[in-house]
């Protein structure tokens, strides 16, 4: 792998950066692969990536029915926090939070992890409450979230109203510093970049139609487009479409996939510092280092993999938005789209080993899952590497969903988010 | 926004009016106390996820209040057939077949 440098950019430039050369091989694939990931978004990527490096399995195929990085890591608002209310969650979260803070440096690309802060506003009573309930658990785990008055998100974010007489009026929020943004397409980019150069093929546009069983039922390869391949293990990394590629196994899993929103405005000067969300009236928005404003509306309340989602559902966040940060009301709506979300009924994911001795699951991200992708892969890894999870990802099985240990996320924000 | 049609006030009316209940045909356990773990978990957690054709139940919230079930192809999000609450589910094949799917 080329280490792309200050000297690297100085000696390019004088070939008018024509002569850098690929970032990952286009390889064929081979006959048979010690593992294979299904999906090269972001998190299978760094499974692969973290697969050859920390545990030496380099033996590895990463196989994607697109481009990589072109479903929901594609797709999603860039947001980076840890704030969850459940141990298990923060911990989880937080193991990426450390990941994300020197991702640039260890995979030598820049993902732009941007700590510029997370605010989450509180506009009833309930919620300065289950703010202040969140805060305190979360320095309880060791995880950083602070208590800002109106006055003082204010002073963090200069645009934001906090006058008394608009209809959800600003009590307070709660602040992770250490949250922010990063490059979604850098970050894919940067972990492909870097799996490769450790030997993982990563094989684009090759659906994978059928997974296939031994007589003793535990998985013997993967069908594609590209003919079969044989694998040992089988790692399905497939977010919206998990239930779908899952069947082929003939593993039921508790997830609903809905269509989840997002748009970006016109480009402007910096205007806005840090990321802003509200989970009562459902807004989330921050400025992308081009000027965009990004914004992330809510899903859809029914199953759908038309990766377009319902007009009201954008209007709720701009309505929102415009009563929150009125200066924005004149801005104009470039693009909006939608990326499937696959999520439980807990709403945390599932990071586990199935029935099927050999195949795995990283799945129910819903719509929180960008974050989580350095840990993600990095646990994801392990528990494929050892056929046994990471501490950190333990709690995360389907079978809580028999046992009852659910991570209730859901109920923690009372929202879809 | 989707147009859904109620069965019962037989109108089509937008989407805002109605909330969608999940998916369609999941019995509760007949006998519950002799439902094993699996069972209750099947009941409460797993669901088909269906890409394609898929049964599911809806209630006119903001109308009668009431639930029907709906065939809706979850890809394009075309509603195939509206059938109130209690009639047999249909054969999805079939309703595929004639949407040409």
């Amino acid at each position: 792998m080329k280490r792309y440098s200050f000297l690297e950019l100085a000696k390019n430039a004088f070939s008018a950066h024509q002569n850098w050369g690929r970032q990952w091989r286009a390889p064929e694939p081979k006959a048979e692969y010690d593992v294979v990931i299904v999906g090269a978004g972001g998190h299978g990527l760094a499974t692969a990536y973290y697969l050859a490096k920390e545990h030496g399995i380099r033996n590895v195929a990463v196989i994607e029915k697109g481009w990589l990085g072109g479903g929901n890591t594609g797709r999603n608002t860039t947001i980076v926090r840890s704030n969850y209310l459940w141990e298990e969650s923060a911990a989880l979260y937080n193991h990426a939070i450390g990941l994300w803070q020197n991702l640039s440096q260890e995979l030598n690309y820049n993902v732009m992890y941007s700590a510029r802060g997370v605010l989450m506003l509180a506009h009833t009573v309930h919620d300065v409450q289950s703010a202040q309930r969140h805060i305190h658990a979360n320095r309880l785990a060791g995880v950083q979230n602070e208590w800002l008055t109106p006055e003082q998100a204010k002073e963090y974010c200069p645009p934001l109203n906090i006058s008394r007489n608009i209809r959800y009026p600003v009590m307070g929020g709660a602040l992770q510093r250490v949250g922010g943004t990063a490059r979604h397409d850098a970050v894919a980019w940067g972990y492909a970049r870097g799996a490769d150069a450790l030997g993982v093929d990563i094989i684009q546009n090759c659906a994978v139609t059928g997974i296939r069983r031994d007589q003793s039922g535990a998985v013997e390869g993967v069908e594609t487009a590209k003919g079969f391949i044989k694998a040992k293990k089988i790692g399905v990394v497939t977010a919206g479409h998990t239930s779908v590629v899952m069947e082929m196994a003939g593993v039921r899993l508790p997830l609903e996939s809905f269509p989840l929103q997002a748009l970006v405005s016109e480009p402007v000067k910096p205007a806005f510092p840090c990321v802003v969300m509200s989970n009562t009236i459902h807004a989330y928005i921050s400025q992308s280092d081009k000027g965009e404003l990004v914004i992330g509306a809510g899903t859809d309340q029914f199953v759908s993999y038309s990766q377009a989602g319902g007009i009201h559902i954008t209007n709720h966040t701009i309505d929102a938005i415009c009563e929150l940060f009125p200066h924005f009301r004149r801005m104009r709506m470039l693009r909006n789209w939608g990326g499937i979300v696959d999520t439980t009924p807990d709403r945390s994911p599932i990071l586990s080993k199935t029935p099927v001795p050999g195949l795995y699951v990283n799945c129910g991200w819903g719509t929180g899952g960008f974050k989580a992708t350095p840990g993600s892969g990095h646990v994801f890894a392990h528990t494929i590497a050892k056929d046994e999870p990471h501490p950190i990802n333990a709690p995360f099985t389907i079978d809580r969903f028999r046992t009852g240990r659910l991570i209730d996320e859901a109920a923690a924000a009372a929202v879809a988010h | 926004m989707l147009l859904i049609y109620c069965p019962y006030c037989e109108v089509e009316r937008a989407e805002t009016e109605f909330r969608c209940g999940g998916e369609a045909h999941i019995a509760r356990p007949a006998d519950p106390s002799k439902a094993s773990d699996e069972d209750w978990t099947e009941f409460l957690y797993m669901r088909s996820n269906v890409k394609g054709i898929a049964a599911e139940r809806w209630r006119h919230i903001h109308g009668c209040g009431r639930f029907f079930n709906a065939v809706r192809d979850t890809v394009s999000d075309n509603f195939l057939k509206v059938y109130k609450a209690g009639e047999p589910k249909p054969d999805l094949e079939a309703i595929a077949k004639e949407a040409g799917k």
